[in-house]
C-alpha cells in the first residue's frame, strides 16, 4: 500500500465520517438556522471526502471508486481519526469536535496547497476555504456557549475535556507519514501541532474555558483500530449498499 | 414559540449579488445577534458565493410607510406635473440628459 494512498485515505475518511456524524443532526439542531449551517458543513465535508476518496481509488489502482471505498470497507479498513467517529453528544460536544477538527483540517489543507502532488494541492485549495468557514462557525459557538450561561459554560468545558485527548492522534507521525514528509508531499503531522494550538487556545481563552492538560492520548484510528462507535456508524451508513451490492443510484 | 422571539429576534436581509448594483431585500430570518444573522444569511440566501455583499437589519429598526396613509403619502406628486422632470422642454442640441 503506497504512502500517498494511505495519506489520502486518512484525509478522506476523516471528512467522510465527520460528514456522517454532522448529518445526524439534520432536523434536530437547536435552531432552524443552525440546522441549515450544520447541514452545510456536512455537505462540505462530504464533498471533500468524495474528491479524496476518488483520488485514493485511482492511486490504489484496484478499480475501487469513491462508493466502493465508502460503502464496502469494514471498520478495520477505515483510516479516520478517532475524534470524528465519537458520538455527537449534546450540542457542545458536537461543537468541540467540529472546532478541534476543523482547526486541524484548515492547517492541513493550507499546507497541502504547496504539495508536490498537484492533485492533492488542487483538492486542498478548494477545501481550505470551506475549512476556514467551519472553524469560524464552530469557534463562534464555543465562545458563545463557554461565555454564555452557567449551564452552557459547564457543558462546553465538559465537552472540550471529553474530546481533547482524541486530538493527539491528529499529530502523530508514523513511518508512512514521515516518508511522505521527506518527499515534500505532506508535512509531518507532528509539525502542525504548534500552529493548531495557536489557533485553538485563544478561542478557548476567550470562551473562558480551561485548556485541558495533555495526558491520555488514545490512538489507533490511522491503523484501523477504532472505538466501538465506528462499526455502528458504518452499519447504518452502508446498509443499503451491503444489501444491494453493485446497485446504481 | 414566543420564547424564541425574545432570544432570536427577526432580521431583514439585503443582498447585493457579485455583479449587482444595489442591495435587494431577499427575506428575513431569526438570529440572536447581528453576527449570527449574517452567517445564517450567508447560508440561507447566498450559498456562500464569493463577492456577495450582505446587510442584516433588525426588523424593529425599520420604519415602514403605512398602507392606510398611502394616498396622502404618494398622491401629491401625481397631479402636479411640475414635480416631474418631463414638464420641462429639453432644448435641441442638449446631449447627455
Amino acid at each position: 500500500m503506497s504512502d500517498l494512498f494511505e495519506f489520502v485515505l486518512r484525509l478522506g475518511d476523516d471528512a467522510l465520517v465527520a460528514a456522517q456524524r454532522l448529518a445526524e443532526w439534520t432536523s434536530r439542531a437547536p435552531e432552524m438556522e443552525e440546522d441549515v449551517a450544520l447541514a452545510n458543513i456536512a455537505l462540505d465535508q462530504l464533498g471533500a471526502a468524495r474528491l479524496l476518496l476518488s483520488y485514493a481509488g485511482e492511486l490504489e489502482g484496484a478499480g475501487r471508486d469513491e462508493d466502493a471505498l465508502a460503502y464496502l470497507r469494514g471498520d478495520r479498513e477505515f483510516r479516520n481519526c478517532l475524534l470524528v467517529e465519537l458520538p455527537n453528544g449534546d450540542f457542545a460536544v458536537t461543537m468541540a469536535k467540529l472546532f478541534l477538527l476543523a482547526a486541524y483540517q484548515r492547517i492541513r489543507y493550507d499546507r497541502l496547497v504547496t504539495s508536490t502532488d498537484e492533485r492533492l494541492a488542487a483538492i486542498a485549495a478548494k477545501a481550505r476555504k470551506e475549512s476556514a468557514y467551519h472553524v469560524d462557525h464552530a469557534a463562534l459557538w464555543v465562545r458563545r456557549l463557554g461565555d454564555g450561561t452557567e449551564e452552557s459554560h459547564r457543558r462546553m468545558q465538559a465537552a472540550v475535556d471529553e474530546v481533547w485527548p482524541y486530538t493527539h492522534e491528529l499529530f502523530t507521525t508514523d513511518e508512512s507519514a514521515a516518508r511522505l514528509a521527506e518527499q515534500g508531499v505532506a508535512a509531518a503531522p507532528s509539525t502542525l501541532r504548534d500552529e493548531w494550538l495557536g489557533a485553538v487556545e485563544p478561542v478557548l481563552a476567550t470562551a473562558t474555558l480551561t485548556r485541558p492538560a495533555d495526558g491520555w492520548a488514545p490512538g489507533g484510528g490511522r491503523e484501523g483500530v477504532h472505538t466501538e462507535h465506528l462499526s455502528y456508524l458504518l452499519a447504518e451508513m452502508q446498509v443499503l449498499h451491503r444489501a444491494h451490492p453493485g446497485a446504481r443510484w | 414559540m414566543s420564547e424564541r422571539t425574545d432570544l432570536s429576534p427577526l432580521w431583514e436581509v439585503f443582498v447585493r449579488a457579485r455583479r449587482g448594483l444595489s442591495h435587494n431585500h431577499v427575506g428575513s430570518l431569526h438570529a440572536p445577534d447581528a453576527e449570527l444573522a449574517l452567517r445564517n444569511a450567508r447560508d440561507l440566501y447566498t450559498r456562500r458565493q464569493e463577492g456577495v455583499s450582505i446587510w442584516v437589519v433588525p426588523a424593529g429598526a425599520i420604519t415602514a410607510s403605512s398602507p392606510d396613509e398611502k394616498d396622502a403619502f404618494f398622491d401629491p406628486a401625481a397631479d402636479k406635473v411640475y414635480r416631474h422632470p418631463t414638464f420641462y422642454e429639453v432644448p435641441d442640441g442638449v446631449a447627455h440628459l
